[in-house]
């Protein structure tokens, strides 16, 4: 079957883009930033170095306020795995801090379950 | 219910996330449903992902993982002071299965839409195939409506597809709010009722059926 619409081939050129802006990693230092773990900058943050990239820049700025990392990616129209590795560097210096994203378990509390059922029967 | 930000930033409060992902084959409106539940406008991303070869083996010794970027949409519903939860929309294809798998893990379940018109419900199959090899995640069945869709009952789709006989199957129009978050209500609502017979520690007592209010 033909996709009637293979949007993947917009991306066709950034393939290499990720190793590029992460210096060569394809992998972040720590395992543990999920597409939805949220982030926000550290109050008050440590100065950066002076080493540090634009896109490290521009993501500290727009971690101002709290968004999940796959938000973060999309504004800054970077590849998640991109995003994830420059955040968890930036975990790491003390810079950002993250806050818990999906559990890394099988199946989830049956307490969190019931807070998101409760919370979608109230909208 | 919590109002949403001008910037579109989360409430400082909220410290947890969820995510349900949103599977189907092409065009069978899983953008449609994330479009119309999520409060912050539809986003679409891109995932790097190592590329499924088509039953090719890579060149040996050629120390060149290939990878390919696929396309994402997520969306976004804050349901309490503390918790937010985000939807993922993935394409159910075989080569797509790299992220699907890490998306999956650690979600609440999976809503599976389904197109029951003729020609179209084949294209399904592989997208069940995955949730039973790749993962033990709950899942359930959305049919979507589309005009021509003709009407088919819970157990004929159940035979078709070959489902458990307890795997939920529901009709919805993924345009439509209230459709979509019946769905989802009824995907974590099956999620918490079998959590509560899965693990052994988990409280073994039923649980209370609720009628839901449309
Ligand atoms: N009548 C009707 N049309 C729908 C419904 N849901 C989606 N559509 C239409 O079907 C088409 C495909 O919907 P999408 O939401 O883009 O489907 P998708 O699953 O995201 O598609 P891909 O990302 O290409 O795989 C669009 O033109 C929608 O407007 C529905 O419930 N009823
Ligand atoms: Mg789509």
């Amino acid at each position: 079957m033909t996709p009637p619409d293979d949007r993947s081939r917009e991306y066709r050129d950034s393939a290499l883009r990720p190793y590029v802006l992460t210096k060569g990693r394809a992998r972040p230092s720590r395992n543990t930033i999920s597409v939805d773990t949220l982030l926000i900058a550290t109050d008050p943050a440590p100065p950066l170095p002076i080493s540090a990239g634009r896109q490290e820049r521009a993501l500290l700025a727009m971690c101002r306020g709290l968004l999940s990392l796959v938000e973060v990616a999309a504004r800054l129209e970077l590849p998640v795995s991109v995003v994830r590795v420059l955040a968890s560097d930036l975990v790491d210096s003390g810079h950002l801090t993250a806050r818990a994203g999906s559990p890394r378990s099988a199946q989830l509390p049956r307490e969190l379950l019931q807070e998101v059922l409760n919370g979608l029967r109230a909208l | 219910m919590v109002s949403v930000r001008s910037d579109g930033y989360l409430p400082g409060t909220v410290t947890k996330s969820v995510k349900i992902l949103v599977v189907g084959s092409f065009g069978v409106g899983k953008t449609t449903l994330i479009g119309a539940v999520s409060e912050i406008s539809p986003l679409r991303t891109e995932e790097i992902v190592t590329q499924v070869s088509e039953g090719v083996d890579d060149l040996a010794g050629v120390d060149d993982k290939r990878t390919t970027t696929v396309a994402m949409d997520f969306g976004r519903i804050t349901l309490d002071d503390t918790l937010a939860l985000y939807l993922f929309g993935t394409p159910g294809q075989r080569r797509f299965w790299d992220l699907w798998e890490g998306l999956a893990e650690g979600a609440a379940g999976v809503l599976v839409l389904v197109d029951t018109r003729p020609g179209r419900l084949e294209a399904s199959f592989e997208v069940f195939d995955q949730l039973e090899i790749g993962t033990e995640l709950p899942f359930v069945v959305a049919v979507n409506h589309f005009p021509d869709t003709v009407p088919h009952s819970a157990d004929e789709l159940r035979t078709a597809l070959d489902l458990l006989p307890d795997t939920p199957v529901l009709d919805c129009d993924a345009r439509d709010r209230g459709s979509a978050l019946a769905a989802l209500t009824t995907l974590v609502q099956y999620a918490v009722d079998t959590s509560a017979t899965g693990p052994a520690d988990a409280p073994q007592h039923l649980p209370v059926s609720q009628e839901m209010v449309s």
